[in-house]
């Protein structure tokens, strides 16, 4: 690969990139259209979070790729072995000793610091577009701070279902500005999105990039008497015993036997690692 | 005991070793060459430059070998390729009147000059499987003409021109502005025509062929002739500033296609013919064809037209659905894991049946209670 660029893409395209990425901190929440280009990863795979990953590496950092909280899903692998080979920069599964984290569907259990960004691959950045598919219609509703068809959804929603149906992806406001699509993370995971770290959203087949600087006010979108709940399953993690982690749900068994442990993996593997046992841990240690 | 999933990394690679094998089939047969696949599946390589956005056959030929014939994966790997080459200028705008034809028809007029050259095509085969070519693929050579002129000298001249005399075809004003580039620019609508015509020519040629069709039967009918379409080699020039003229660097096939639509004028416009147009890397008639229907019928706003509301009269339906990477892409993402997602869905189910039973059990003692 060393015909190659560091981490893949060209000097200039990765400027343009920074650029977009600059204007989306300068704008929280505002989706920047940029030159999305085509990688050697098809789209829907994470290619915007590739190129904004890509455009924030420097040799120094330490890289971090998760897929579903796990460090060992396919995808996630697979991203991480292309800048392995393309920028050979430092990789960890560990939260903490990461310096850029690459995520799907997921935000870190652990708090984020300061010195972390935080990088979200995003299949559909408009909140908005499954009420309006109309880009030129959504682009002029965000102008004018136009959110009442969601509000309206909303609504109708508690008015059909007794609750908002919405469950991942789940819509946010900025800094009191700009309706945000938080990319398809549980709404467990809104709560965080409120975090030291910088967070940044690539779209690559939709061309947009987004953001949310450190201390941003981010809102997740409900009514005074529906306020917004952050649910999970109603279980511990079956392995660290956590209570306060989202819960992935596993079929042991022919009979539908189920287990629950943490999505986030190196969460749970770091509590583990401290003695925290859960319902169906080993009871001897193997160690 | 369940164990967490581990080892994606060997699995990967243990399925690539196996795609591989796959790819190569039953290694009795001898192993197909790059000259095979560009010479003897030659649309199968234009198609692929064409959607690729990229000119080279045997990088087309390349992609189709390591796709296992897989079109739209082949025309994947161009455009990754393409997307990492330096931009070291642009060429002048080719001169399809100068192409020396290999082909080039007109449904509107018995004979033009120039001539009427059938060439190379499958119009008047008649499909009975040949089980000759199973046995042996040898043929005899074919007897070719060109059209009458020399086109250096004599240009094959364009049929709409003939027709532009009377100024009974609409004019279509030249311009010298810089095009817009959709693959350094995001794409913002409304695209006008420059970037329509672009996403057209890498579109997928089912998806342009659909929207085509589409008009012929009534959504958004534009009632096309096929003025002409021609197909051939044009030279490629380049300007060289350290020279100061431009220089000759090569020459592409083309497959050029412009329509004749039947216009009964609008508020804005006289009673005269209209015009779409198709012009696509390698020879692919279809695709130009196409993508000259669906040109028209995206020219409703300019010619003054009702928007009838069909889909191929929609600029930004059409644009964002037409790239076949684009959506083969988000289509096929849904394999990917999603259990996370998915995982609050089913929470968010539970609990509203839960919900919902109750209030149908309470509901139900209710009635049983009068």
């Amino acid at each position: 690969m060393s015909n190659y660029n560091f981490a893949y893409l060209d000097e200039q395209t990765k400027r343009m990139i920074r650029r977009a990425i600059l204007k989306g901190i300068a704008i929280p929440g505002y989706q920047v259209p940029f030159a999305s280009r085509e990688m050697p990863m098809p789209y829907g795979w994470g290619t915007g979070g590739v190129q904004v990953t890509a455009a924030c590496l420097t040799p120094q950092d330490t890289l971090k790729v998760i897929d579903q909280g796990a460090d060992d899903t396919t995808n996630a692998v697979s991203i991480r072995k292309f800048f392995e080979k393309t920028a050979q920069v430092a990789t960890t599964a560990h939260t903490n000793a990461a310096t850029i984290i690459q995520t799907r569907h997921r935000i870190p259990e652990a708090p984020l610091t300061e010195a972390q960004i935080l990088v979200y691959q995003v299949p559909i950045p408009e909140p908005l577009r499954f009420l309006e598919p109309r880009e030129t219609e959504t682009r002029k509703m965000h102008a004018l701070e136009d959110y009442g068809l969601m509000h309206v959804k909303l609504y109708e929603d508690i008015a059909r279902h007794g609750h908002i149906a919405t469950a991942y992806a789940y819509p946010v406001k900025v800094e009191d500005r700009y309706m945000m699509d938080p990319s398809p993370i549980p709404k467990f995971d809104n709560p965080k999105l409120e975090s030291a770290a910088i967070q940044l959203f690539g779209a690559g087949r939709e061309q947009r990039i987004y953001a949310i600087p450190p201390y941003t006010k981010v809102v997740s979108l409900d009514f005074e008497d529906y306020p917004f709940e952050a649910s999970k399953a109603d279980h511990a993690c079956d392995l660290c015993g956590a209570d306060h982690t989202y819960l992935d749900e596993v079929i042991v068994d022919d009979a539908g036997g189920r287990m629950f442990v943490c999505s986030d993996t190196d969460f749970c593997a770091a509590r583990q690692a401290d003695g925290h046992r859960g319902r169906l841990s080993p009871t001897e240690d193997a160690a | 005991m369940y164990v967490a999933v581990k080892g994606g990394e060997r699995a990967i690679d243990n399925a690539h070793a196996w795609l591989a094998e796959e790819r190569r089939g039953d290694t009795d047969i001898s192993e197909l060459g790059l000259p095979q696949i560009r010479e003897q599946l030659s649309l199968a390589v234009n198609r692929v430059m064409a959607e690729g956005s990229l000119y080279d056959p045997d990088l087309a030929a390349l992609a189709i070998k390591q796709a296992r014939g897989d079109l739209i994966e082949a025309i994947f790997l161009i455009r990754a390729y393409r997307t990492t080459l330096p931009r070291i200028g642009h060429s002048n705008a080719v001169d399809t009147g100068t192409m020396a034809c290999d082909r080039r028809i007109s449904a509107t007029f018995k004979d033009v000059p120039g001539g009427q050259v059938l060439g190379p095509t499958f119009d008047y085969t008649h499909r009975l499987l040949d089980f000759k070519l199973a046995a042996d693929g040898e043929v005899p050579g074919a007897q070719t003409a060109t059209p009458d002129q020399n086109p250096d000298q004599n240009p094959v001249p364009r049929v709409t021109d003939f027709l532009n005399r009377d100024g009974l075809i609409q004019t279509e004003p030249p311009c010298d502005d810089t095009p817009p580039d959709m693959t350094r620019e995001p794409m913002e609508y409304p695209a006008g025509r420059p970037l329509r015509l672009q996403a057209l020519t890498r579109g997928d040629e089912g998806f342009v062929l659909g929207m085509a069709y589409s008009t012929q039967r009534g959504y958004g009918r534009n009632h096309p002739f096929v003025g002409e379409m021609r197909v051939g080699t044009v030279a490629v020039e380049m300007d060289i500033p350290e020279l100061g003229f431009s220089v000759d660097i090569g020459e592409v096939t083309l497959t050029e296609c412009e329509t004749v639509n039947q216009f009964t004028g609008s508020k804005t416009q006289p009673p005269q013919f209209t015009r779409g147009y198709g012009l696509v890397f390698g020879h692919s008639e279809r695709k130009a064809i196409s993508m000259a229907l669906v040109d028209r019928a995206l020219r409703w706003k300019e010619l003054g037209e009702d928007n009838l509301g069909a889909p191929a009269q929609d600029e930004e339906f059409v644009l964002s659905h037409a790239d076949n990477i684009q959506a083969t892409g988000f289509l096929e993402h849904i394999k990917l894991p999603h259990y996370v997602d998915f995982q609050s869905e089913l929470e968010l189910i539970r609990k509203l049946r839960a919900e919902a039973f109750d209030r149908t059990s309470t509901d139900g003692q209710k009635e049983a209670a009068k």
